[in-house]
């Protein structure tokens, strides 16, 4: 047994040769094409949070509908996921209640960025039907910036569905 | 049984309210009534409410089958509560004390429940509402006492597509001891936006008060409009507000059957059930032009007529729920493993059942087999009576069990789709010819609506002044569900309760006004 070249190479290390660092230029050439690529594939895919401000639940029940075995929302890479740590879009329902508010907030804080926010049904866009009222703060844009409002009452899945796919093109690039 | 707390209700003076005379108690009176209502099992309470002077009760008289209102003027801010003899008094009256102001003087709890201190105003309903000062304070829950108990507070947001709401649970290590249920978050202060708004455009608000029982809701409010100034939906608008309501029926039980299922991890439910409760729907938007049909029905009748084509759509998604319904019913008895999770979960017994007064699924799979739809309405002068009633020459048939856990509210949802699905055939296959609505004279006055939505009897007060509603009320059955949920729990292993909380399905707006 060579216990001897084993020995030594515990004490002195391999032989092998040292190198530089990578050249820099290529790096970032690499890294920009990496991002865009991983961007345009796993893009295509984003973990929804949804948030009731106080709906009537009719809004519920059509997000509950693109679930269903016809409209099957995962086939797009969108899903629904517990927890808002692990969601890229917040989909807001109802007109915001002033009971709510706070959650809401503390919901959306606690998404990592970067994130989006959908109004989903006429209530979250602009109050709806309670607007004004002493109870509600007529919007989910009161409390939390919005990127895209899918309007109706409530809207259909297949409306969601397609607010929610344009949502995520645009993300893919 | 000594009926004497319906004696002295009847024994006063009545208001006209149609279809049923709402008595005016004096506070002794009033007072009299509480103390003997411990005794009197034949009143169930539905609803406790108010307005500015009065506080008003809506009792169901079981052995006639009557309801009866019944009020009390509110002296120096208090009225005698009902809560020491009917416990499902108590959410009421501390609602009547968030909206009006008015004190339950006896009332068994007077924490605060939907003023989470965090409106604009206190007392909304009251005729001077104080502009709210302060920072909410945390609420206060039950005290509990005992060795190795721990809390899991859950909410009001949820991991899932539901409404809010917060539960506190008191456990012993896996078994829950005690839970308390928090609700109010979804508040909109829908009675102060209807008050003051001709009954047309309060409908809207009535529609939405909880969206999957919508037509419900409409019916309810569209009744007790038209009670109110005598007048009668035509024969055709009460056949197509029965077909919606159906319809409304068959799509949610449907979608709970299957999502209960799912919650004990049984997909395959959910998929098929799910699928045939978006025929329904999809019925719904070929039928009426909306899927939840919202908004359809309104106040002297129905808003749109019954489309072209409409009732074949109905009844293809019906023949093709009905026609996979036993094969999906023999794999639910037969499957060992949901069927462990079903059976003896979440029981709530007949006596507590009847105690509350639960209607709808919730009772009837506790032997309570109150359903609105068998409801015989007095004859009224315009005939605004029986006679528009069309269910009632279908003989309704209502399903009715002893078990009262999770298993029999699942068994009387799939009995009542396929009873929904022969009374919608035969519903179609009559549809008179006719107006759909009929004007509504800009007059005054008081009426009562009932409804039997999914998850039961939904009642609908309200007076109309010069045309304008003046106060309403809206009464949503799961008012009288979320308390037996909590009485569900108690026993129960923590992870059943989605189990448990599917299997009623209260709705969360609906009683947070």
């Amino acid at each position: 047994m060579p216990w001897g070249r084993i020995l030594r190479s515990l004490r002195d290390g391999p032989e092998t040769e040292p190198v530089g660092p990578a050249p820099e230029a290529t790096v970032a050439a690499m890294a920009a094409r990496l991002e865009a690529a991983a961007q345009r594939r796993l893009g295509r895919s984003l973990a929804l949070r949804h948030l009731d401000a106080g709906s009537c639940n009719g809004c519920e029940l059509e997000l509950h509908a693109t679930g269903n075995v016809l409209h099957d929302l995962e086939r797009f890479g969108l899903r629904f996921v517990a927890s808002p740590r692990h969601a890229d879009v917040l989909l807001v329902t109802g007109p915001v209640t002033r009971n709510l508010h706070e959650a809401l907030g503390r919901t959306y804080d606690a998404m990592p960025d970067p994130k989006w926010v959908v109004a989903v049904g006429d209530c979250a866009v602009d109050g709806g039907v309670f607007k004004g009222c002493y109870a509600v703060l007529d919007a989910a844009d009161a409390v939390v910036p919005v990127d895209l409002l899918i309007r109706g009452c409530p809207p259909g899945p297949g409306q969601i569905i397609d607010g929610l796919r344009a949502l995520l093109e645009a993300n893919a690039g | 049984m000594s009926g004497a707390a319906a004696a002295i209700i009847r024994a006063a003076p009545a208001e006209p309210c149609r279809p049923w005379p709402r008595h005016v108690l004096t506070p002794e009176e009033w007072a009299a009534m509480a103390a003997a209502l411990g005794g009197d099992e034949r009143l169930a309470l539905l609803g406790l409410w108010a307005d500015t002077q009065q506080v008003h009760a809506l009792f169901l008289d079981e052995r006639a089958m009557a309801p009866l209102p019944a009020s009390v003027p509110v002296v120096e801010g208090a009225f005698a509560a009902l809560s020491p003899a009917r416990p499902a008094a108590a959410w009421f009256e501390r609602t009547i004390h968030d909206l009006w102001g008015h004190r339950a003087e006896g009332g068994t709890d007077l924490r605060p429940w939907i003023d989470h201190g965090r409106w604009e105003v206190t007392r909304p309903m009251a005729p001077r509402p104080v502009p709210a000062r302060g920072t909410p304070e945390p609420p206060e829950f039950l005290p509990v006492e005992g060795e190795d108990l721990n809390q899991v507070p859950v909410g009001p947001i949820h991991a899932g597509i539901i409404e809010p709401g917060h539960f506190r649970f008191t456990c012993q290590g896996e078994t829950v001891v005690r839970l308390e249920v928090r609700l109010g978050y979804a508040h909109k202060g829908q009675m102060v936006l209807m008050r003051g708004k001709p009954p047309r455009v309060a409908a809207r608000y009535a529609a939405r008060l909880s969206g999957d029982s919508t037509v419900a809701h409409s019916i309810a409010f569209a009744r007790a409009v038209e009670a109110a100034v005598d007048v009668a939906a035509p024969p055709r608008a009460e056949h197509l507000r029965a077909v919606m309501l159906e319809m409304e029926r068959v799509a949610n039980h449907l979608g709970d059957v299957g999502a209960i299922c799912n919650d004990a991890a049984f997909a395959l439910a959910l998929a098929r059930f799910g699928l045939h409760r978006e025929a329904m729907l999809r019925a719904g938007q070929a039928a009426f032009g909306h899927r939840l049909m919202m908004d359809a029905v309104v106040p002297g009748g129905v808003a749109v007529d019954l489309a072209e084509g409409g009732a074949k759509a109905i009844l293809s998604a019906l023949a093709a729920a009905c026609a996979e319904l036993p094969a999906l019913q023999r794999t639910y008895d037969d499957h060992a493993g949901l069927v462990d999770r079903m059976v003896g979960t979440g029981v709530v017994s007949p006596a507590l059942v009847r105690r509350f007064a639960a209607g709808g699924v919730v009772g009837r799979a506790s032997g309570r087999g109150f359903d609105a739809r068998s409801l015989m309405l007095p004859a009224t002068a315009e005939g605004a009576g029986a006679a528009a009633r069309p269910l009632e020459a279908l003989r309704l048939e209502v399903p009715v069990l002893q078990e009262g856990d999770v298993d029999a509210r699942v068994r009387i949802r799939l009995a009542e789709i396929e009873e929904s699905a022969r009374l919608l055939r035969e519903l179609l296959a009559t549809v008179p010819e006719g107006k759909l609505t009929v004007a509504l004279p800009p007059g005054s006055g008081e009426g009562i609506g009932v409804a039997e939505g999914f998850r039961g009897d939904i009642w609908h007060w309200l007076r109309l002044d010069g045309g304008l509603v003046a106060a309403c009320y809206p009464r949503d059955p799961s008012w009288l569900h979320w308390p037996l949920l909590e009485a569900a729990m108690r026993g129960n292993i923590l992870a059943d309760f989605p189990l448990c909380n599917k299997s009623f399905n209260a709705s969360y707006s609906g009683v947070d006004l």
